[in-house]
């Protein structure tokens, strides 16, 4: 029997138990979402958007899921604190793929809401009803695995014109000894001329084999920002598929940045759609892979409204066995008159065996635009190593200076300033083989 | 005098090529030697070599350097022990500033000899020195390594780096060429009063106009791998009257 079927039976046989916990509106969209996981399962090595992610054997592990929900009793707080330095969060976590509110937290600006689906949706049903998965519904069946299985979403509301000061951090962690899947959900939504930062950490405090499935939803109106950042600290043994989908209003702006510091095997899908003028997006990823590490970005920039701008930059240095992965597509439809669009991808591969696959792509349907894109896989540049040694500094040490020279363009676009210094000390350790290996965070340390 | 430097049947190779074919040469602590020849000849090669250049391959002949054979020791370890080249054509290393550049450079000599790594105080302070040295603009001293510099610039930017550094053997590969007669002043000048009774520099040129600054005491032509001649400063005005024409048939 394969693993899809198992998983069907798992979904068919536990109906009760999974509903059980949720809200109406989970429970109806599993509904849908199960009838398109069955029919497609999950993608192949085949599938266009998929052919170097083998996505179906990672699923074939034998993995516990919390249906139940027994972990969600577990208290992580103050054992795992996640600081940045220097950086006022307002915190709230996720232990596997349970929501744990923390009471220690500071009042937020009135109106704003934090907290698990379940329980909001009773509150407020319209504002879950008429957001909630409306972003996801068409996404892959990896989505719909998600939507499936998924008893818990992480809402976030920020009302008309607040501006929330704090960093808002949710720090997601595994924590188990058997074999899990989590299946995790985020919604973010955004009013009219709201303003917030969000920080997402990915933690895995397991050796054990961890499949996390994400699905965030984020909503940002007319004229209201979002910075996202988000930071995998994983271990070799994780698989995180990660899924973003984005919608953008009028003169909006979303700037987003994606750190692989340390992972297993991840996939992170990326879809952001400008549906109103004068909306800005800037997406960035830094991916940092050695031993037997995988790391796919797949993007999407669908140009749906003329005079909108998006930047993207992508990074990757891989080094020993590792594999890079990334497709970045940005779409321009023919009413997006005036579109301002920027992709680049830069890689390094440090060793013979290290691969990087690239694919960017390009589809412009509207004929006033200003559209480039660039892609380059190259290796340290060993004039610069040598001239660097020549001056005395360690062949070793100047591969880590090239090494971090390369990453800091990334990292110096994250607005935070706080958070973009501890992440140059972060990946200056990660290269130097100095960063401890996931037993938490490292973020505080 | 003692011997700094010398080198013996001195063959190299690069991509299985023999480029240097036999080089004798002796620099004594103190002495300027100036190394002349028509391009192509072997000069940066000849450096490249002296620094260890993984490109080269050496496949014959020796290399002393203050009594220890030069050819054992890593790149870095060969700067630690105070050879300095000023490349001819200096790299650029975007995303490195320079004074991150520096700074794990003087920490790494420091570290090699058995020294603490400097305070930031003072490590700013001899950096402020070391550029008046040479007039190089405090704004460029934080953007990345030679990184859109002008061609005076890079050279500019070579002799600060020998200045924070101090080399007791100092290569300076073409450090003239493309400079203006100002930048070639300014150049010239710091390499002058970096000089010390007990420090040595092999000064590669094309051309007397930097040989008219920095006074040579001993003038050799390299000429197909070979070092074909050796003289006096005067074989520096003798050839800028007859050319190099009269090597090359010569030999
Ligand atoms: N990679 C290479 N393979 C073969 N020959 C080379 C290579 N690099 C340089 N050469 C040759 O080595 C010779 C010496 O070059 P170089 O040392 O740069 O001379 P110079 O500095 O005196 O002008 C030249 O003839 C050049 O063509
Ligand atoms: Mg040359």
């Amino acid at each position: 029997m394969d693993c899809v079927q198992e998983y069907i039976e798992l979904f068919e046989n536990n109906r009760t138990l999974i509903d059980g916990p949720c809200c109406k509106k989970l429970n109806e969209e599993r509904e849908k979402a199960f009838v398109r996981f069955k029919t497609e399962g999950f993608p192949g090595l085949k599938d266009e958007n998929w052919r170097h992610t083998n996505v179906a054997k990672k699923f074939a592990t034998n993995f516990g899921m919390d249906l139940g929900r027994k972990s969600a009793t577990s208290n992580i707080k103050g054992s795992f604190t996640c600081d940045v330095p220097n950086l006022k969060t307002y915190k709230g976590y996720v232990l596997n793929d349970n929501f744990v509110a923390d009471e220690n937290n500071r009042l937020l600006p009135e109106g704003v809401i934090i907290g698990s689906i379940n329980e909001i949706a009773a509150l407020h049903p319209e504002l879950i009803g008429k957001h909630y998965n409306s972003l996801a519904e068409k996404g892959d069946s990896t989505v719909q695995f998600n939507t499936s299985f998924a008893q818990e979403c992480m809402v976030l509301y920020v009302p008309k014109n607040v501006v929330i000061e704090e960093t808002v951090q949710i720090i997601a962690l595994l924590q188990t000894n058997v074999e899990i899947l989590t299946n995790r959900r985020l919604l973010v939504i955004m009013e009219e001329n709201s303003h917030a930062s969000l920080l997402l950490c990915d933690h895995s405090a397991t050796e054990r084999e961890s499949l996390s499935t994400s699905v965030t939803e984020i909503f940002i109106g007319r004229g209201a920002s979002l910075n996202l950042y988000e930071l995998e600290e994983t271990t070799d043994s994780n698989t995180r598929l990660g899924n973003l989908f984005v919608r953008q209003e009028h003169d909006s702006r979303f700037n987003h940045c994606n750190i692989t510091l340390t992972n297993g095997f991840t996939r992170n899908y990326v879809e952001v759609v400008l549906d109103g003028e004068g909306a800005e997006t800037n997406i960035n990823g830094l991916a940092i892979g050695d031993k037997m590490q995988h790391i796919d970005n797949r993007t999407l920039v669908d140009h749906r409204k003329g005079h909108c701008t998006s930047n993207e930059l992508y990074k990757y240095i891989l080094d020993e066995n590792s594999t890079g992965v990334f497709s970045g597509k940005m779409l321009i439809r023919t009413v997006a008159q005036q579109t301002v669009s920027q992709q680049t991808n830069r890689n390094l591969c440090l060793t013979s065996c290290a691969h990087m696959y690239a694919q960017p792509q390009l589809e412009i349907y509207a004929d006033d635009v200003k559209c480039s894109h660039g892609s380059t896989v190259g290796q340290l540049d060993e004039n610069a190593l040598f001239y660097m040694q020549q001056r005395g500094i360690p062949a070793e040490e100047a591969r880590h200076l090239l090494m971090y020279a390369f990453a800091g363009e990334v990292i110096d676009n994250i607005k935070l300033e706080a958070l973009r210094e501890r992440l140059h000390i972060l990946v200056e350790k990660r290269f130097r083989g100095e960063l401890n290996h996931c037993k938490g965070c490292n973020l505080c340390k | 005098m003692e011997n700094l430097l010398e080198i013996r049947n001195l063959h190299a190779t690069i991509d299985g090529k023999e480029i240097l074919k036999g080089i004798n040469l002796t620099v004594k602590a103190g002495e300027v030697h100036a190394i002349m020849g028509p391009n192509g000849s072997g000069k940066s090669t000849l450096s490249n070599v002296l620094v260890g250049h993984p490109a080269y391959t050496v496949t014959e002949g020796e290399i002393i350097y203050k009594g220890k054979n030069l050819l054992e020791l890593a790149p870095e370890d060969r700067s630690h022990e105070g050879l300095f080249l000023s490349f001819q054509y200096p790299v650029e290393i975007p995303g490195v500033s320079i004074t991150n550049f520096m700074r794990a450079a003087i920490n790494a000599k420091r570290e090699y000899l058995g020294q603490e790594p400097m305070n930031a105080t003072e490590f700013l302070k001899m950096m402020r020195e070391k550029r008046a040295l040479v007039n190089l603009d405090s704004k460029l001293a934080n953007r990345s390594v030679n990184e859109g510099f002008s061609g005076g610039e890079k050279k500019r930017n070579e002799i600060f780096q020998m200045a924070m550094l101090e080399p007791t053997l100092s290569i300076l590969d073409e450090t003239d060429s493309g400079l203006d007669i100002d930048a070639l002043r300014i150049v010239a000048e710091g390499v002058n009063k970096l000089k010390r009774d007990d420090t040595s520099s092999l000064v590669i040129t094309h051309y007397q106009r930097l040989l008219d600054y920095i006074k040579p005491d001993i003038v050799h032509i390299l000429y197909n791998g070979k070092i074909v001649k050796t003289a006096g400063p005067e074989l520096v005005m003798e050839l800028e009257e007859r050319g190099y024409d009269w090597i090359k048939n010569e030999n």
